[in-house]
């Protein structure tokens, strides 16, 4: 049986895809904005909200350009979940308002819930929402999509990255697939920018949205990339100011967006030696989770997959028990979202997994503050817990017979 | 180079020293509040012990509390929430937030002293149809307060939901849910001394909420999807109690010395002076268009704003000063509005600052009044 290593003077965090530190070299570059440089960047008239306004234009081209965009087509929003929003209600609406006949929209059965809902709200307004499956290995098969569109469709939303399992999506290769049928392609980019490389102008991306806290930025704000040639046209979530060319209005949070932009900064000069580092270390935990953990299972494809995720089956210790028995290992068992949600993952079903299996699984997400130490922590307690568990579980089955 | 001198703080201001602490010290804690285990159970903490302090100051439980990402979202989430099946009837001086999400809305004009009129809001509920009424606690240009426990009375006895957008009022006079009696309430944290970034639909216990306008994982009681941000609230919890604590009298007596000086130099007060926010004035300079204030001022080092900030910086006539019956005066009016932070040298800057405008935009009256 493996020993219990020594407990951590504080938590080994590895629960970076329900949200990341915020870098201290982000938190810097927010820190004026945050005290003396206060104006509304809206208050045009002044020198101080010129100065508020040239920050924030400065942040959209940081942003613009990791993901391979032009300034203009930077909407800043309160994250992704709201550009998810304004992007497939508003293209929906807009479509509609403009006498398109087209209602049928396509998403995926591993979309993050704010996507799925979204595309379920549309339909008390007409719309007819397709969930299209994805195969066992988490990847939507370009031919599904394929025959879905020979039916004329209005839209398509495919997330880049999967929140749960870190498979990647053929963003272009399915973008091209949507665009050949006429339809609009909407892509959720917030686990995938600093991890993966975007480039929103080669690919026929319409629509997609990013979020500041995934990628080391402060919660609270996002953007939503909104194509100009051609020119793609939205029917905004919600009016007033008429900030952000009338798409998204409300004062616009300057610290926020100046910190945001500096995070994509750091995360394109930063995403290969990032990546490379961060595969090192799950390459390592992995396999000693394989030595030590007979029968434990990676879900998703194992190739398309960001570099900072584990989603692993154990063979009969619950998540639960697991996450119980280890409380300085921060991972999680799905998503984040809504709290104390002890459902099993939809996204694990949609990949075949049993309901029993899913409530065995456990996300690890390995980040840039990641330590090699916190790994050889990770790994020893979890080999720990394990045997722990499967020893409970034989002595009460023992009970039991 | 001159010193700036801020009087804006209706578009914005600087943040708190307490809400600045919280913020940073909040940055520092990892975790998303929705994830179980610890690190998001101590970011989960922050962000409930926050949701008690602003709610418990706004008069109403926690749980009664949606966060969102301002004042925009907040009254666009409750007209997208309440207005289901009801007619909306909305004041000719509501911010656009209100106006663009009440499209089609049946409007309450307002009287010359900028007070919605009651009296026509009663004659149109008096006809029993379900509705949905929307009238600001203060204006965001004039400052003018209006009847809106009056309203919700009216409201309640006709059997309409009352919402109120707070935005401007939070944080500069007592608001209080309970004894407005409204049925929601839409606050912005940086109005109020906090980031920008956050604010909360205040919902009392009898409001219906039939979806969400930002639907997603399930946060905030399925009432507002997306991951909160934690930073800001906490940010917004120490802003709403330091304006518990501000002398608002200390704001009055400056922001009444600056409109002084500004009187001495021919310029008139637009609404009603007795029934103000604390920090606010707007103020007209009779035949001098008010973008020529405002960049005259800028050039001397006072920051100032013709109306509302919003979009973009053109200059358009306000509709709040149109609705009040100001004629060309609505093209000539400032709004001066004081922040948290301001002191007597400030108002002294503004005096001077006022006067060499004045003389040098309107040679005429200055010369008709040493005439008479």
């Amino acid at each position: 049986m493996t020993d219990a290593p020594s407990r951590p003077n504080q938590p080994v965090y590895l629960d970076n895809q329900a949200t990341t530190r915020c870098d201290p070299r982000v938190v810097q570059v927010m820190l004026p904005y945050f005290s003396e440089e206060y104006g509304n960047p809206h208050s045009a008239e002044h020198i101080m909200g010129q100065r508020a306004e040239a920050a924030v234009e400065n942040a959209r081209a940081q942003v613009a350009a990791t993901i391979g965009a032009d300034a203009r087509e930077v909407i800043f929003t309160s994250g992704a979940t709201e550009a998810n929003n304004i992007a497939i209600k508003g293209a929906a609406r807009f479509a509609a308002s403009m006498g398109d006949p087209r209602r049928r929209i396509l998403t995926v059965a591993t979309e993050h819930k704010c996507v799925l809902e979204s595309v379920a709200d549309l339909t008390a307004e007409g719309f007819e929402p397709v969930v299209l499956s994805v195969r066992p290995d988490g990847l939507l098969d370009p031919e599904t999509l394929r025959e879905a569109l020979a039916i004329p469709t209005l839209l398509v939303s495919v997330m880049a990255v999967n929140n749960e399992t870190g498979v990647i999506q053929d963003i272009a290769g399915l973008a091209a697939i949507a665009k050949a049928a006429g339809a609009l392609f909407h892509t959720d980019l917030a686990q995938a920018v600093g991890k993966i490389g975007i480039d929103l102008t080669a690919w026929k991306v319409d629509l997609a949205s990013v979020s500041g806290h995934k990628l080391y930025g402060p919660k609270g704000v996002g953007a939503l990339f909104v194509r100009r040639r051609p020119r793609v046209r939205l029917t905004p979530l919600f009016s007033g100011g008429g900030q952000e060319r009338g798409l998204r209005s409300g004062t616009l949070p300057a610290p926020l967006i100046v910190g945001f932009g500096e995070a994509c900064r750091l995360a394109s000069a930063d995403l290969t030696a990032d990546a490379e580092r961060i595969a090192v270390l799950r390459g390592g935990l992995w396999d000693r989770l394989q030595r030590d953990i007979p029968g434990i299972h990676l879900n998703g494809s194992d190739q398309a997959r960001i570099a900072g995720n584990l989603n692993v089956t154990f063979p009969r210790a619950t998540a639960f028990d697991l996450m119980r028995a280890v409380p300085d290992l921060c991972v999680s068992t799905g998503s984040a979202c809504s709290s104390a949600e002890m459902e099993p993952s939809y996204v694990l079903r949609a990949l075949g997994l049993s309901d029993r299996q899913a409530a065995r699984t456990l996300r690890i997400g390995i980040g840039r503050f990641t330590s090699a130490a916190d790994i050889d922590y990770a790994a020893a307690a979890l080999a720990a817990a394990n045997a722990a568990c499967e020893a409970a579980d034989f002595e009460n089955s023992a009970r039991d017979t | 180079m001159h010193e700036t001198h801020y009087f804006d703080a209706n578009a914005s201001q600087k943040l708190c020293p307490a809400a600045r602490d919280a913020i940073l010290l909040a940055f520092e804690a990892v975790g998303n509040p929705s994830s179980v285990h610890r690190p998001g159970r101590t970011v989960r903490r922050i962000m409930e012990d926050a949701r008690d302090v602003i709610a418990n100051g706004f008069g109403l439980q926690s749980q009664d509390l949606v966060f969102t990402s301002g004042g925009t979202e907040a009254d666009a989430t409750a007209i997208h929430a309440m207005s289901v099946g009801r007619r909306l009837i909305i004041s000719a001086i509501e911010h656009d937030a209100v106006r663009s999400a009440a499209t089609g809305a049946v409007i309450v004009p307002v009287g010359r002293n900028g007070i919605a009129d009651m009296e026509a809001l009663e004659t149109l509920l008096s006809d029993g149809n379900p509705s949905l009424v929307c009238l600001m606690l203060a204006n965001n240009e004039t400052g003018v307060v209006q009847p809106v426990e009056q309203a919700a009375a009216l409201c309640r006895r006709y059997g309409a939901l009352l919402h109120v957008d707070a935005v401007q009022a939070a944080g500069r006079i007592p608001v209080r849910l309970d004894l407005l009696g409204a049925h929601s309430l839409a606050i912005s944290s940086h109005k109020l001394g906090g980031p920008a970034g956050v604010g909360a639909l205040l919902l009392a216990p009898d409001a219906p909420f039939t979806a969400p306008l930002v639907s997603g994982g399930g946060q905030e009681r399925g009432r507002r999807g997306g991951t909160p941000p934690v930073a800001l609230i906490a940010g917004f919890a120490a802003a709403v109690l330091a304006g518990q604590a501000a002398d608002q009298q200390r704001i009055a007596t400056l922001r009444d010395a600056a409109e002084r000086a500004a009187l001495a130099c021919g310029a008139v007060v637009c609404g009603d002076p007795e029934h103000r926010l604390p920090n606010t004035s707007c103020i007209a300079l009779p035949g001098v268009a008010a973008g020529v204030q405002v960049i005259a001022l800028d050039l001397e080092g006072i920051a100032v704003s013709a109306g509302a900030a919003c979009s973009s910086g053109k200059v358009q006539t306000s509709h709040v000063l149109q609705a009040m019956g100001l004629g060309t005066l609505a093209g000539e009016a400032i709004r001066v509005s004081l922040p948290w932070n301001v002191m007597e040298a400030d108002i002294d800057a503004f005096a001077i600052a006022y006067r060499r405008v004045a003389d040098r935009l309107r040679p005429t009256l200055v010369q008709g009044h040493a005439r008479s």
